[in-house]
C-alpha cells in the first residue's frame, strides 16, 4: 500500500445519487484518486465487511457516509466505520437529515411491510409472507437485518465530524470539501461544510414585497421568469434552505424544495419555513388563513419536512396518533390545588 | 404515595403586555386555577417560533398554551396576526404528525381578563387530562431492542467470519 490517505465511501439507506455526484467531479476524480486510496466503496468495488472488520481502528483517514440508518445492518456499519475512521463525514441529505427515506417516519415498520409485501398492486402474495429477521432452513440458521420503525440520521446514530448537505451534494461543494480536507483547512469539528446563507442569496430572481392570497401548485401556473417564485404564489423553500446549489431549481422556474437542508443556525427546517410563510400570507381573518393553508398546503409534512423529518425536533409522526388513542376517562374528582 | 389523577404538563408562552399581566392579575385577585401550566414570559406572542412548541412537545410537554393580546391590540402593532398564521400552519402540521389540535392552543387575553385566562387554563388542563399524556419519548421504545439487534450482528460475524477483534 502507498502512503496516500485512505478514503472510504459507504452507503446505507440511500439511492446512490451521492456516488453519482462524486463521479460528477469529472476529471477531478483523478486528483481525488491521486490523493487517496479508495479502500471501500460498495457502489464500485467489492470490499467485504470482514475486510473492514479486520482493519485496525482509525485505519481510514476520511469516510464519506451517505444514506440514513433504518436497519440494524446499517447501524452496525455506521458504528463499525465510526471506529475505523479518523474523520467521519455525513455525506448528503440522507446522512445529515434523513431526506426522502426519512419520510417513512410518517408510518412504521408494520405498515411499510403491509404495503410492500401484501398490498401494492404489483404484489401477488396470497399467503401474506413477510420476511423475518431470523429463520431456519435445512438446518441452517439464516438472518436478515432488523427493519426499524424509525429512520435515523447518521448523527443520531454515531458521532459525526462534519456534514455535507445536499440531495445530492453538488460536485463543486464536494471538491471544496476535498480541498479543505487535503489542506487541513477544515472548520470546527461538528460543523457543516458549506455556505452560511440561504438559497435566495444565490437566486437571480427579483424580490419585492411578498403578499400571498393563495398558494399555487406548480402545475397550476407558468411563472414569469424574473420575479421571486414565492411572490407568484409558488411555495419556494429557498428562504429556509442553505445555499450551495446555485439556486438551480428556481432558475428553471421550479420552486426550491429544500434539499440543501436548513441554513446555519436553524434547528428545525419546517419551523423556520412556517415562520417565514406566516409573514407572507396576506390575511388577518382566521377563517381566511385556514382556507389559504388548507387549500394550498394539502401535505404539510411533505412540504415543510420533505428532506428533514428524521432530523426535525419531533423526528417522526406519533406511533400512536392522538386520534387513535384511547382517551383517559374523565376523573371523578379534579385534583385540588 | 402515587397520585391517581394524571397531571398534564403544559408549557405556556405568554406575552409580556397582556396575557402575562392577566396571569399576574389572576394571582393578585386570588383566582384559583390549575397549576399545570409552566409559564414562559415573552415580549410578544409573535416571538413564539414554532420550534419552541416542537421542542416543548419533544421534551415531554403534554400541551402548549400560547397567549397574546387580542388581534388589533398588539403592543407591536400586528405581530399577533403573525402568531395567528404561524399557529395555523403549526397545528396543520402537527395534526399530520398525529398530534391533536387540542394539545396546542392559542388564546387571546388582555391585561384585564384575568378570570377569562384562568378559565382557559382550567379548561385546557381538563381537556388534556382527558386526552392523556403525549409522552413523545415513547416513540423511541424500539431503541433498547435496536442495540440488541446490532450486537447480534457483531456476534454472528465473530462466529462465522472468525475476524479478530
Amino acid at each position: 500500500m502507498s502512503d496516500k490517505g485512505k478514503l472510504a465511501i459507504y452507503w446505507a439507506a440511500s439511492c446512490g445519487g451521492c456516488e453519482i455526484s462524486i463521479l460528477a467531479l469529472n476529471e477531478k476524480i483523478l486528483d481525488v484518486a491521486g490523493a487517496f486510496d479508495i479502500v471501500l466503496c460498495p457502489c464500485i468495488m467489492d470490499t467485504k465487511v470482514r475486510d473492514v472488520e479486520s482493519w485496525p481502528d482509525q485505519y481510514v483517514d476520511v469516510c464519506l457516509f451517505n444514506g440514513s440508518v433504518r436497519t440494524s445492518e446499517q447501524e452496525y456499519m455506521a458504528k463499525l466505520l465510526r471506529r475505523k475512521s479518523k474523520v467521519l463525514v455525513a455525506f448528503g441529505s440522507c446522512a445529515t437529515e434523513g431526506c426522502i427515506p426519512g419520510l417513512a417516519n410518517l408510518t412504521n415498520r408494520q405498515e411499510i411491510f403491509e404495503t410492500v409485501y401484501c398490498e401494492s398492486a404489483s404484489t401477488d402474495n396470497p399467503g401474506r409472507v413477510i420476511p423475518l429477521p431470523e429463520t431456519q432452513s435445512n438446518g441452517h440458521h439464516l438472518s436478515l437485518p432488523v427493519f426499524y420503525d424509525t429512520v435515523r440520521t447518521l448523527g443520531q446514530t454515531v458521532a459525526v465530524d462534519y456534514s455535507l448537505p445536499g440531495c445530492p451534494p453538488e460536485a463543486p461543494r464536494i471538491w471544496d470539501a476535498v480541498v479543505a480536507i487535503l489542506e487541513g483547512k477544515l472548520p470546527a469539528a461538528g460543523s457543516v461544510i458549506g455556505a452560511t446563507t440561504t438559497c435566495c442569496d444565490e437566486c437571480p430572481r427579483t424580490r419585492n414585497e411578498k403578499k400571498i392570497k393563495a398558494f399555487k401548485r406548480t402545475w397550476q401556473v407558468i411563472p414569469d421568469a424574473d420575479t421571486c417564485l414565492l411572490e407568484q404564489g409558488l411555495l419556494c423553500c429557498g428562504l429556509a434552505t442553505r445555499a450551495g446549489c446555485g439556486a438551480r431549481c428556481p432558475q428553471v422556474n421550479s420552486p426550491c424544495i429544500g434539499c440543501y437542508g436548513p441554513n446555519a443556525g436553524v434547528e428545525d427546517f419546517g419551523a423556520r419555513l412556517m415562520t417565514a410563510l406566516a409573514s407572507v400570507i396576506d390575511a388577518q381573518d382566521p377563517d381566511e388563513i385556514d382556507r389559504i393553508i388548507h387549500e394550498g398546503l394539502p401535505d404539510p409534512v411533505g412540504t415543510f419536512y420533505r428532506f428533514s423529518l428524521a432530523n426535525s425536533l419531533l423526528r417522526r409522526a406519533a406511533l400512536v396518533p392522538d386520534a387513535e388513542r384511547h382517551e383517559l376517562p374523565r376523573p371523578k374528582a379534579v385534583a385540588q390545588v | 404515595m402515587q397520585r391517581e389523577i394524571y397531571e398534564p404538563k403544559i408549557v405556556g408562552f405568554f406575552c409580556n403586555w397582556c396575557s402575562y399581566r392577566a396571569a399576574d392579575g389572576a394571582g393578585m385577585a386570588r383566582i384559583k386555577h390549575s397549576p399545570n401550566v409552566r409559564i414562559v414570559r415573552l415580549m410578544c406572542s409573535g416571538r413564539v417560533d414554532p420550534s419552541f412548541v416542537l421542542k416543548a412537545l419533544s421534551l415531554g410537554a403534554d400541551g402548549v398554551l400560547i397567549a397574546g393580546c387580542h388581534p388589533g391590540e398588539c403592543h407591536y402593532i400586528e405581530q399577533n396576526y403573525k402568531t395567528m398564521r404561524r399557529f395555523a400552519l403549526l397545528n396543520h402540521t402537527l395534526r399530520a404528525l398525529g398530534i391533536s389540535e387540542r394539545r396546542v392552543r392559542l388564546v387571546w387575553a388582555s391585561a384585564a381578563e384575568a378570570s377569562q385566562l384562568a378559565e382557559s387554563i382550567n379548561e385546557m388542563v381538563e381537556d388534556i387530562r382527558t386526552l392523556g399524556p403525549l409522552h413523545w419519548s415513547t416513540n423511541w421504545a424500539e431503541d433498547g431492542r435496536r442495540l440488541d439487534d446490532v450486537e447480534k450482528i457483531l456476534l454472528e460475524h465473530q462466529e462465522t467470519m472468525e475476524v479478530r477483534r
